[in-house]
């Protein structure tokens, strides 16, 4: 009986582990699984016999069929791991795509080029301790000309240069009425930029809008100088465009400042050799304007002008936007043509 | 304002080369804006003699010359018909070159050989505009005889370079040779040596040939005449005329190109008339009478107002003051007496006619700019002595000197430590004083002060800033040594509005919009096309008095003409799809007329098309003022803006206030843009949002108890309105709802005409425990009776 038991046991084993070894899919592990070792499988139903062994020899039968089906187990595991793996390799192999493509399913806004320069020049005055002060598009001749010591007769203040609203009341012609503004209203000292928009009887061209814009600094303090001047700017232009950036500080006239310079910087295109676009001369021309403040304009807006000294500066940054993306034609700033939007 | 090296090497001695001279004076403030040399690529020019011309015989409008240019001689033909045997003549023979790199060949003109040719002014490289009238079109006969085979670059001195400087307004004494001298003379430290004015022979009396000289009006504060006779007009000697041109002027006669040569030279502008021409012999600076005319120099006849300055005779008016001469008294051939002129009028009466009549002038641009009045007398008298030095004429005895308000020598006290203080250098006083004597301003210390002398023909320098400008750029800006600040520590920041703009900006970009920029100007015609009703508040809007055009001519009171205009560029330049915003301006007059300065009122403007519809951009709204911490906006149908479609508009209202519209655009509106494609565009209120933003967040704790969802199915009539519905579901959500959604809406197919199913899931929830089916089912019931009650709503199955 207990031989026979044993060979039984020994075939199932012999059986299940051909039937096991040529297993292909899947599904089939477990049917053969439950075949063998199921509650009805084909293992149990032969140990089922196992009450009409002898005592003692039941623990020997008993250890033969646990090391069978451990072997069994072992084998089931083995292909069920094998035809796993088999899967997912053949899931990855099948699952090749073009990675070339694109779908372009997502959009991303762009800034406009202009206004991204002004907030880099902010953000970059900002962190030299000076804060953006905001004054409106609309602003009193006072403001624009009078207070900043433009002389009563300068054609700037002719109907061909700037827009009238009223006799009193114009379009700024640039950022400087809100220096008058911060003077007047926080005193000194003081540390401040003002970006916006400008403007100025100009017919449209590749370089002219009658509408613009400038960033305008300004410093009061005691002890400012013409030192302190060049050093910000230095620092300002070398930020902006490079530390390679040279610049050259050339006298030149401006009503509210005195003394008075105008910036040159290399020339960014051919970063100082010479080239047409400098006429070569390796000076990227009048990018800014600056000076010392005019004893008048610091009286004008109720600052001792001997206690304090101030200076400012201003530029076009249109003209810079341009040099700085290569853009020749201020035309387009303005367009807002979604396919140069894109570019930024 | 054009410098000719040699002219300025008259005043200045010196051998650096023009480079040299024009970065330095850059550098001391007289901005070269290029150096132009002369010769414009003439090679082996030279001077040839003409000894015989002979007609062509087959071409009736050919000459043959035979022309000695000292080594050989040459057979020329030439179409020009100004020559005379004897003439001397630049000659380009074969082998010689051009400007624009022309290499003269053998030619033949019907059968006959030409070995070269004669050069007129334009072919030496002369510009059109400086050319003598009469040798426009003919070969350029020199004035004298040189020697034969001489290059014509050495005679004619095209071997020099011009500088051209750009000069500032303050400026106008640097508007001439000597001017520029001056500075040239300060910047090397090299001594000016000024022209010596002596006339050698004078005769009779001015008071002989001139009646009388008034000056009535008070734009002239001085008019100095003198006058010459027996003048003998001809063309000037060839260096003037040279130097003429080499400053941009077209020489025309002796009298002519001496008063403008001593008006580069000094700066002061200068008139010559034919005092035989003038009536009665009177000369009267006034007024012009309203409609009075005047024949100017050019041959236009031009219509005088009462603001214009002229020069009048006993019957009429002879010249525009400071602008043009009359051509009645102009110098001809004729004149035999002249009378010059110098005077000094009003900056600004000039200014204001020479733009009336769009005459810019050499001396309109110089006067308006303002000159000294003490250059008059010294100009006149300089002309007298070049007359004469000429041989055009001989000088009259004396001068009629009418100067009103004499212009004086000033004085201005210099502290030198303010110097050093401002500039932040640290020079001596003796430095300071060099710098200040070299540009003219004797300067001198007393005690601790530099009294500095302020000449005549420094208008410019007023308070003691100005003398420290000129010290400054006298040391070099570029020498200064840079000094970081001190002072008051500050910390950089922006206003808080600028901060809510920026956020603003970077939500919409995340959302895929790119930002657009407009002109804060319009048309007055866009309010009609985006169909603004007649008596809409928005059509009080600011006008310009002087705009570039009826394009830019009123003061935007809305962003939408700017939107739909880019769009449309947009759209019919084949771009398929936009989403832009703005966030700009729009001006509102508190009154019009308009009473002090207007309210600025920010609006974000925002607008899309292609492929979109009103929920895209009621997205757009909703995320962006959901980010600002602007929640539960209520939309309301607005059915009344004419530039909206009426049924798919809404008006935004938080807490009760209106803050912006959002919608389609109307049909019509599209049309006036010419679009074929609906757009959608929302105009918030950007100041209010900049109020209402809340960036607070307080932390919600995460959900710990399960979730339970209900589906609902309603059928309802179609006009009313999902939020409605929703808003009753809310209402009986006993703060146990976490989640309305609205996952489908049909109309068609098994429902009834007029009628829409709408299918919401709702997701219940409590942060405190876990919900039971029979409270859930409760709220379920009630929100379902509510909308049968309230909507008539039958619940699908």
């Amino acid at each position: 009986m207990k031989e026979n038991m044993r060979d039984k046991l020994l075939e199932i084993k012999e059986i299940a582990l051909d039937r096991i070894e040529k297993i292909s899919e899947l599904e089939e592990v477990e049917q053969l699984r439950v075949k063998y070792l199921g509650k009805k499988g084909d293992l149990t139903s032969v140990l089922r016999d196992m009450g009409k062994l002898a005592a003692e020899e039941r623990p020997i039968i008993g250890q033969v069929a646990n090391e069978i089906r451990d072997e069994l187990e072992d084998a089931i595991a083995s292909v069920k791991g094998k035809l796993t793996e088999e899967l997912k390799r053949n899931r990855i192999n099948k699952e090749k795509i073009d990675i070339t493509m694109t779908t372009n399913k997502k959009k991303l806004g762009h800034k406009h080029p202009l206004l991204a320069t002004i907030e880099e020049l902010e953000d970059l005055f900002i962190s030299m301790g000076f804060s953006v002060v905001v004054g409106p598009e609309i602003e009193t001749v006072e403001n624009n000309f009078d207070a900043l010591n433009s002389p009563e007769n300068h054609p700037s203040r002719d109907l061909s240069d700037t827009f009238y609203i009223t006799d009193d009341i114009v379009l700024r012609t640039h950022t400087s009425p809100v220096q008058i503004r911060a003077m007047k209203e926080m005193g000194a000292p003081l540390r401040i930029v003002s970006a916006g928009r400008t403007f100025r009887f100009d017919d449209v061209d590749d370089t002219h809008s009658p509408m613009f814009h400038q960033l305008e600094g300004l410093v009061i303090d005691e002890n400012i100088n013409m030192a302190n001047l060049i050093h910000t700017l230095d620092i300002f232009i070398k930020e902006l465009f490079g530390d390679d950036m040279k610049t050259r500080y050339r006298p030149h006239h401006f009503p509210f400042t005195e003394p008075s310079a105008e910036v040159d910087v290399t020339c960014l295109k051919c970063r100082g050799k010479g080239c047409t676009a400098c006429n070569f001369t390796g000076w990227s021309m009048e990018l800014l304007g600056c000076g010392m403040v005019h004893p008048k304009v610091l009286e004008n807006c109720g600052i001792d002008s001997e206690k304090y000294s101030g200076f400012a500066f201003g530029m076009g940054i249109d003209r810079i936007t341009m040099v700085k993306y290569g853009i020749n034609d201020i035309r387009l700033l303005f367009e807002n043509d979604n396919r140069f939007l894109e570019q930024f | 304002m054009l410098l000719p090296v040699k002219w300025l090497k008259d005043y200045i001695e010196t051998d650096k080369d023009s480079r040299i001279l024009a970065d330095g004076l850059t550098l001391s403030g007289s901005h070269v804006e290029s150096i132009i040399n002369l010769n414009k690529g003439l090679e082996n020019i030279v001077v040839g003699k003409i000894l015989s011309l002979e007609k062509h015989p087959d071409a009736d409008k050919l000459t043959i010359c035979k022309v000695d240019i000292g080594k050989e001689v040459l057979q020329i033909v030439t179409g020009a018909d100004n020559l005379q045997e004897g003439d001397y003549i630049p000659v380009a023979a074969v082998g010689s070159k051009l400007p624009g790199d022309i290499i003269i060949e053998k030619t033949n003109f019907r059968g006959v050989d030409s070995f070269g040719m004669l050069c007129s002014l334009k072919e030496l490289g002369y510009s059109d505009n400086v050319i003598p009238k009469e040798m426009k079109d003919g070969i350029f006969v020199l004035d004298n005889e040189y020697p034969l085979g001489e290059n014509i670059v050495t005679i004619m001195g095209l071997n020099n370079d011009v500088i051209e400087f750009e000069i500032t307004p303050n400026r106008p004494d640097c508007l001439s040779i000597i001017g520029m001298a001056r500075e040239t003379s300060a910047t090397f430290k090299i001594p000016l040596k000024k022209p010596i004015i002596n006339i050698e022979n004078e005769v009779e009396d001015i008071k002989d040939y001139v009646d009388s000289i008034e000056v009535p009006s008070n734009n002239c504060n001085r008019y100095y005449a003198r006058v010459i006779k027996d003048v003998n007009i001809k063309p000037s000697p060839l260096w003037m005329q040279t130097r003429l041109m080499e400053a941009g002027i077209r020489p025309i006669s002796n009298i002519v190109d001496i008063t403008n040569f001593v008006m580069l030279e000094y700066g002061e502008p200068l008139h010559a008339f034919d005092l035989d021409k003038v009536e009665g012999k009177k000369i009267i600076v006034r007024e012009a009478k309203e409609g009075e005319k005047i024949l100017t120099l050019d041959e236009a006849e031009r219509e005088l107002s009462a603001s214009d300055l002229i020069i009048a005779d006993e019957k009429q008016p002879i010249g525009i003051a400071g602008v043009m001469g009359g051509f009645n008294s102009e110098i001809t051939n004729n004149t035999k007496i002249v009378l010059l002129e110098g005077a000094n009028f009003n900056q600004r009466s000039v200014r204001l006619t020479s733009k009336r009549f769009g005459l810019r002038t050499e001396a309109s641009t110089r006067f308006e700019k303002g000159i000294d009045p003490n250059l008059s007398q010294i100009a006149v008298d300089r002309v007298c002595q070049l007359i004469e030095e000429i041989g055009a004429g001989v000088v009259v005895k004396g001068d009629i000197d009418i100067y009103k308000d004499v212009k004086k020598e000033t004085a201005i006290d210099l502290r030198p430590n303010r110097v050093n203080k401002l500039l932040g250098i640290n020079i001596s006083t003796e430095e300071m004083i060099s710098y200040l004597n070299g540009l003219g301003l004797e300067s001198r210390l007393e005690e601790d002060l530099i009294k500095v002398n302020i000449p005549t023909f420094r208008l410019d320098l007023k308070i003691e800033a100005d003398l420290i400008e000129e010290i400054g750029r006298l040391y070099g800006f570029h020498n200064i040594e840079s000094k970081p600040l001190i002072g008051t520590l500050t910390r950089g920041e922006k206003p808080y509005g600028r901060r809510i703009e920026d956020r603003t900006k970077n939500i919409l970009q995340g959302l895929g919009l790119n930002e657009v920029m407009t002109y804060s100007f319009i048309s007055p015609k866009a309010y009609d096309k985006i169909k603004l009703p007649e008596g809409s508040p928005l059509r009080k809007y600011i006008m310009l008095i002087n705009p570039l055009g009826e394009d830019y001519s009123v003061m935007r009171t809305t962003l939408i003409p700017n939107m739909m205009e880019l769009l449309s560029r947009n759209y019919n330049r084949g771009v398929e799809q936009c989403s832009v915003y703005e966030i700009g301006n729009s001006f509102i007059s508190k009154s019009l007329p308009i009473e002090g300065l207007p309210i600025e009122k920010k609006i974000l403007s925002i607008g899309i098309y292609g492929n979109k519809d009103f929920f895209d951009l009621k997205e757009i709204v909703d995320k962006t003022l959901g980010r600002l911490g602007i929640k539960e906006i209520e939309y309301i149908r607005e059915e009344n803006n004419t530039s909206f479609h009426p049924g798919r508009t809404a008006k935004l209202i938080h807490d009760g206030e209106e803050i912006g519209i959002l919608g389609e655009i109307h049909i019509d509106v599209l049309e006036n843009y010419d679009i074929k494609e609906r757009v959608y565009i929302a105009q918030l209120d950007f100041n209010k949002i900049v109020e209402k933003t809340n960036l607070e967040i307080k932390y919600k704790p995460l959900p710990k108890y399960p979730a339970m969802m209900r589906d609902l199915a309603l059928v309802v009539n179609e006009n009313i309105l999902v939020g409605d519905i929703q808003k009753i579901i809310s209402k009986h959500g006993e703060g146990l709802i976490e989640k309305i959604e609205l996952f489908d809406i049909y109309t068609g197919d098994q429902i009834p005409e007029g009628m829409k199913s709408v299918a919401y899931s709702i997701t219940y929830r409590s942060y405190e425990r876990t919900l039971r089916d029979d409270e859930v089912n409760n709220i379920q019931e009630s929100i379902i009776k509510d909308l049968e009650n309230t909507f008539d709503a039958k619940l699908r199955s």
